[in-house]
């Protein structure tokens, strides 16, 4: 196996406020492996698009406080402060974005056409690396690669299905719907070339047929280019529709990781299996997870889902280790519902 | 916390507290605590435009009256005149902006089109054109500052009334079959409350500024009251070299509105949560 | 329209006028076109559809929020329809609505007992001591302790919230309750608590339901019949089994087929519905779907079809019964 596009390992991190420190990833894991669509799932509350946002380094950082953990994106670290003009480089180009809420992602004030060309001067895949010369503000965008660019863009654009490119660029935020918005947002997203895209909670401002097309959309043009997607979702079906592997995680912790069809055959975790028994579809829907969601200014040590969940013990007081269901389906539960054997003996 | 000890905590609050406490004492206390409280109307020719010393705090002024006491004494005019015209424009704004605010339509754009009327004009000249028509004296200036104030009132509650409209509580209130009445009093009166005790604050500190405006023009009470805006404007005269006849009405005002407005912006610190929030 | 009919709306119409400059009128949005439907006493109807397609006004205009341009509602057998807000009041009683938050329907500056007291003072001349008696009682039956009557809502958690804005439209025993979107935004382990509550809460105060959802799944799982709107029409409607299992308009197959279906196909791969509604203030003539609907034909274009009997449920399709989800082909999923 080639080493992992993205791994998240141990993450802790929280915020400082009136209550005290609220900690709210508490030693996530994750892993992203090159051209995967991985689906990161999990309710309310459950640090998914905090984890999102540590990765693209967009922390509130006055009362941001991390206390253990990396994030390595292709070999660097995106957390040392050293890699600063690196990672600035990265995000954005290597690492893009798709926000959950495309009303407010577009500035109102200007074209689609001028704010996508914007984004181009800067995040082409065509710009030098180099440095540039004098301040960065004032540099020029050439023409030559002005033309390549819009050329590509009418070319994205078109590929997103979004009708009449041309006169579309020309539009303002407000005068395309919801679901062209997300197109454009995809696109965007694309234009760059990237290697991963986050895309936090896409489809959840809209309409179900809508999502049905957005979707689809996303994951055959992900696939065809080979791009990495990690969306964060709490739908499980919107998951189960595009990922090829899926991570859950509750409270700040990662629980089970899985794919696809594994994770949805087989749930090992007892929060796994509780979060689909809820789903409406197929008769259950009427079960549901008694409890709330442990504080995060006082959480319980060890795994955070033991005072809800029906099989804990003393032993969840600590956090139990990584250990496989089977083949790359990871749990942690001191008590899964399926065998599992220790992390070392599998990689022996 | 309660709003008093959050009030307590934050030291610009209470230093403006202190200040308007202390205000309302010395007017209450004015006879009791003057050194020569017959001043008001007596006169000492022989004494005139005398240095502040320690027989008086403030020096005397040109008709030989202590200083001191005549401000003391100004208190008990300055919060009559500000605790009545803001009363007055409270009670005829506060209604005029819930009843707009809530109707909206043609009676509320009529009333708040009249408010407009009167916020066009810069509120220092209606209210010298009303106090000079109506001639001088303290009951015309009270009458002219109301009449002026009322619409900042009325816009406050007509825009919080707005807004609190489309909530969702309000709504409810309403689906549940409550009278308009009930909602208007009962919900978002009692929502609005904070907002208007702010802008009374701060409008307390505004209308005492007004007020010795009026004073100092010669519209405000006939002489000999010890009014703080007419004792500047008699002043004048003897500048620069009896600069404490003027100096200390002057520090009486600046200290006065000061402390009104550092009450009113920590309580809207306090009692507003949409800034709470942001501050955060 | 049957005498056991609780609530009757016949072509209930709703139209926002579209102003500019000077208050001239530009154009309208039909909100509502002819809505017409029954509900039955103890039954759950639901209301799906997707953002704008006017099931949300519907739920205003049946509580007197929204007040109709044309056509008629009885409830009970008396019209409310185009009431005087005094008579309406009366009339409403019977009739509540549920905001899709509950909680926040409490005034943030009222005490939780003196928010559930206010329905008995605006309709009912108890005495204060039965009117905090019925709100302990109420308070009980949804499973809170009585002792919450003295807390303000920021004291309550989301979930409480929720509880008590639902025992305040109990407190003067509807029949019928509109649930507007009640689960929207909730998690899937959240959302099954309040969905058992809403049914304890019909059984144990004969409650009838108007559920208003964009959650087919939760729809299929509360509801005894469905209505599915689409820009401001009814256009399938009945019995809920039926309609999900062979529906007949063509939105309607599209709208059921959106819905991911964990371990089943994946629809993303084979979606047949492009487009996106049209603009409700400028709808075409003939049907409204036509723009969208895979199976259009010229008499689509000309003519605004009627409502047909069709099987089980009601549609208003030209082609109903005759047309079937389109199948496309399958795009291959390729491994990562």
């Amino acid at each position: 196996m080639t080493d992992p596009l993205l791994t998240v390992e141990g993450l802790s991190l929280g915020f400082r406020g009136d209550g005290g420190f609220a900690h709210i990833l508490d030693g996530a894991n994750m892993t992203m492996n090159r051209g995967e669509i991985m689906g990161l799932v999990g309710e309310s509350g459950c640090g998914k698009t905090t984890l999102a946002s540590a990765i693209l380094g967009v922390l509130p950082r006055h009362a941001l406080e991390v206390r253990g953990g990396q994030i390595r994106f292709d070999g660097l670290d995106m957390l040392s402060p050293d890699h600063g003009a690196q990672q600035q480089a990265a995000r954005g180009r290597r690492v893009t974005f798709i926000p959950q809420d495309p009303f407010t992602s577009l500035n109102p004030v200007f074209t689609i056409g001028q704010q996508i060309e914007e984004l181009m001067k800067w995040k082409s895949p065509r710009r030098d690396a180099g440095p540039s010369r004098g301040p960065a503000l004032l540099s020029r965008y050439p023409r030559a690669r002005r033309k390549a660019d819009r050329a590509k863009v009418i070319e994205m654009l078109d590929l997103v299905q979004l009708p009449r490119p041309e006169q579309l660029l020309k539009k303002y935020p407000h005068e395309v719907s919801g679901g062209q918005r997300q197109r454009l947002m995809i696109a965007m997203a694309l234009l760059p070339d990237p290697d991963l895209i986050i895309a936090d909670e896409p489809t959840t401002a809209l309409d179900v047929t809508i999502q049905a097309q957005i979707l689809g959309l996303l994951r055959n043009l992900a696939t065809d280019r080979g791009v990495a997607v990690m969306l964060t979702t709490h739908d499980l079906g919107s998951a189960y529709e595009i990922c090829d592997r899926i991570t859950v995680m509750y409270a700040g912790q990662d629980v089970e990781a899985a794919p696809v069809a594994e994770f949805f055959n087989r749930p090992t975790h007892p929060y796994t299996a509780k979060l689909l028994e809820s789903l409406p579809e197929g008769g259950g829907g009427m079960t549901g997870i008694p409890g709330e969601l442990p504080s995060f200014y006082a959480p319980p040590p060890g795994c955070r889902f033991q005072t809800r969940c029906p099989r804990a013990t003393e032993a969840c007081r600590t956090r139990p280790p990584a250990r496989f269901a089977g083949p790359a389906h990871v749990v942690r539960c001191a008590h899964p519902l399926f065998d599992t054997a220790p992390f070392e003996e599998v990689r022996a | 916390m309660s709003p008093l000890k959050r009030l307590l905590a934050d030291r610009a609050a209470s230093i403006g507290a202190a200040i308007i406490a202390g205000l309302i004492l010395v007017a209450i206390l004015a006879p009791w605590i003057a050194p020569y409280p017959e001043d008001v109307t007596a006169f000492h020719l022989s004494e005139r435009l005398q240095p502040p010393s320690g027989t008086h705090l403030f020096g005397t002024d040109r008709m030989g009256s202590d200083v001191f006491s005549r401000i003391l004494f100004g208190a008990r005019i300055t919060i009559t005149i500000a605790l009545i015209a803001v009363g007055v424009s409270v009670a005829i704004g506060v209604p005029i902006g819930l009843i707009a605010g809530y109707y909206g339509g043609f009676p509320g754009g009529f009333l708040m089109r009249t408010s407009d009327v009167f916020l066009a004009v810069p509120q220092i000249v209606l209210a010298i054109a009303i106090a000079q028509t109506l001639g001088p004296s303290v009951e015309n200036v009270i009458l002219a500052l109301s009449l002026t104030y009322w619409p900042f009132w009325a816009r406050l509650v007509y825009a919080e009334t707005r807004a609190l409209k489309s909530q969702t509580f309000i709504e409810a209130a309403l689906a549940l079959g409550a009278s308009d009445w009930r909602v208007m009093v009962l919900h978002i009166l009692p929502n609005t409350a904070s907002a208007i005790i702010v802008r009374t604050s701060i409008g307390m500190g505004a209308t005492i500024l007004t007020a010795a405006a009026l004073g100092f023009l010669g519209l405000g009470a006939p002489p000999p009251t010890p009014e703080w805006g007419r004792t500047i404007s008699e002043a004048r005269e003897y500048l620069p070299e009896a600069w404490w006849y003027a100096a200390a009405p002057g520090l009486a005002i600046f200290l006065v509105v000061m402390g009104f407005n550092l009450l009113g912006d920590g309580l809207r610190d306090i009692l507003d949560p949409k800034l709470r929030k942001g501050r955060r | 329209m049957t005498d056991a009919s609780l609530l009757a709306v016949t072509d209930l119409t709703v139209r926002f006028p579209i102003r500019g400059p000077f208050a001239r009128k530009l154009g309208e949005i039909k909100a509502l076109d002819g809505v017409s439907f029954t509900l039955q006493q103890g039954e759950i109807l639901g209301l799906v559809g997707e953002s704008g397609c006017g099931k949300s006004t519907l739920g205003k205009t049946l509580m007197g929020i929204q007040p109709p341009t044309s056509g008629s509602i009885t409830f009970e057998g008396t019209e409310i329809a185009g009431r005087t807000p005094r008579e309406a009041r009366a009339l409403r009683r019977r009739l509540q609505y549920a905001y899709q938050d509950p909680g926040a329907s409490l005034d943030p500056r009222w005490k939780i007992g003196k928010s559930l007291e206010e329905p008995l003072i605006i309709h009912t001349k108890l005495p204060r001591r039965e009117r905090m008696q019925k709100v302990a009682e109420i308070l009980t039956s949804v499973g809170l302790p009585a002792g919450h009557v003295d807390l303000f809502p920021h004291e309550l958690s989301g979930g409480q919230q929720r509880r008590v804005g639902l025992a305040r439209i109990l407190m003067l025993s509807p029949e019928v309750v509109i649930l507007d979107e009640p689960t929207a935004g909730l998690d899937v382990s959240v959302q099954a608590t309040v969905l058992r509550l809403f049914r304890e809460l019909r059984d144990s105060f004969d409650l009838t339901y108007i559920f208003i959802s964009h959650d087919l799944s939760v729809v299929r799982l509360m509801c005894h019949r469905v209505a599915v709107m689409y820009l401001g029409r009814i256009v399938e409607i009945g019995p809920v089994d039926e309609l999900m299992n062979s529906p007949k308009h063509p939105y309607t197959q599209s709208l059921l087929a959106a819905i991911p279906k964990v371990n089943g196909p994946r629809v993303t791969e084979n979606f047949w519905l492009e487009g996106e509604p049209a603009d409700a203030s400028n709808l075409p003539p003939g049907c409204r779907f036509q723009g969208r609907c895979p199976h259009v034909q010229p008499i689509c274009r000309d003519q605004d079809p009627q409502d047909r009997q069709v099987g089980a449920q009601s549609v208003a399709c030209h082609f109903a019964g005759e047309v079937f989800p389109p199948v496309k082909p399958t795009r291959q999923r390729t491994p990562a």
